[in-house]
């Protein structure tokens, strides 16, 4: 990453014109220096302004920045320019997802859906929208109403967690990311192992067991432990959630981990 | 290492219960500047940090989520803080358990903002 990094400054400083801004401003964001990422693709698109796909790095670059106005205003003018752009698509269903307008969501995940036919994440985030506004509707017109003293869920069962072993494998929970796709997988499979780079570092730096790690992450916060020697578990909650009671709850979820990896022995 | 790096670094590991405050290329892992109270393996410490932020970075990625801006490794004997800075670098500061995490993750936001 950092040889093509190198690689493409080279190139752009030697060729101003040339379009691998587009390349070196996607590299960078994915190693999350987004302002060097934001500044290149923006001088970029100012030279190619009808280059969908550099407003396209820009309109992510905002998102990834959390700053929501900006990444509308660039998805936007890709829509303009192409309006089968399945990206933009993608990015302005995630933007009115967050701001809950689910309507315009299922929108634009339709028209993505119709670009990418075999996208069954798509087929499925839209599915999963469609229920949570059946349901407001519902409570809207007073057809069914709520049991008056439903039993509030307590915040470890309502914060989403995930079990998974060394190897990768998902044991129990689930994670989506913030459009509703189910990133269960992808994370258990992602983070398989990371406790042992853990451990090392505990070890090596002669700070004992490492018990947690604890991210930040914009608006998400996060807290990985370890059950037991061979399982993580990883709880998520927005930042409206202190680092505090984060790690409170996360302690209860290690403890019903470790009831459940008991009864399931 | 420049002054300002030093005066910032230097700050942090003022902190009560700092033992360590590097500035830490996330690319390599090699230790850009360092403020050190005691014998700690800051080459490690450095190394370590680097690898940690590069693991942990795929799981925001795969998320969807912002980059991480803190990470924060809790073990029975001290701490390992980590902010994300500016062109690659990395806050690294290792500590004793019985620090004011607060005041650590502030002092490490607030050089990593200087630092930009």
């Amino acid at each position: 990453m950092t040889d093509d990094i190198a690689t493409l400054t080279l190139q752009l400083a030697q060729d101003p014109a040339s379009l691998a801004f587009v390349p070196l401003a996607d590299a960078l964001r994915r190693r999350g220096q987004l302002d060097a990422a934001l500044t290149v693709v923006t001088r970029g698109s100012a030279r190619y302004p009808e280059m969908a796909d550099a407003h396209d790095l820009v309109a992510r670059i905002h998102a990834d920045r959390g700053d929501g106005d900006a990444a509308f205003d660039a998805w936007t003018t890709v829509v303009r320019l192409v309006p089968d752009h399945l990206g933009a698509h993608k990015g302005l269903a995630f933007l009115a997802y967050r701001s809950g307008d689910l309507g315009r969501s299922v929108k634009h995940l339709t028209a993505a859906l119709e670009l990418a036919p075999d996208d069954t994440t798509l087929a499925s985030a839209i599915e999963r929208i469609r229920t949570v506004m059946a349901g407001r509707v519902v409570a809207a017109s007073g057809k069914v109403a709520p049991p008056p003293e439903a039993p509030q869920r307590s915040a470890t069962e309502s914060t989403p967690t995930l079990l998974f072993d060394q190897q990768g494998r998902v044991l129990r929970g689930t994670l989506e990311r913030m459009d509703g796709v189910d990133a269960s997988e992808a994370v258990a499979a992602a983070l398989a192992g990371v406790s042992r780079e853990a451990e090392r570092a505990a070890r090596l730096l002669n700070l004992g067991e490492w018990k947690a790690l604890a991210i930040e992450s914009g608006a998400v916060n996060f807290e990985l432990r370890s059950p037991s020697s061979e399982t993580l578990l990883l709880v998520m909650r927005g930042r409206e959630v202190p680092a505090g009671r984060l790690a409170r709850i996360a302690d209860k979820a290690v403890e019903q981990a470790r009831h459940w990896l008991e009864e399931d022995a | 290492m420049n002054n300002r790096e030093q005066e910032v670094l230097d700050g942090v590991s003022r902190i009560t219960g700092v033992r360590s405050a590097l500035l830490v290329s996330s690319d390599d892992g090699l230790v850009v500047a360092e403020s050190t109270l005691d014998d700690q393996a800051t080459e490690a410490a450095a190394a370590f940090a680097a690898r940690l932020v590069q693991r942990l970075g795929v799981l925001t990625r795969t998320l969807h989520t912002p980059p991480m801006s803190v990470l924060l490794m809790q073990a029975t004997g001290g701490q390992l803080f980590i902010a994300t800075g500016a062109e690659g670098l990395l806050l690294v500061a290792v500590t004793t358990n019985d620090v004011n995490i607060g005041e650590v993750r502030l002092a490490l936001l607030d050089a990593a903002g200087r630092l930009n």
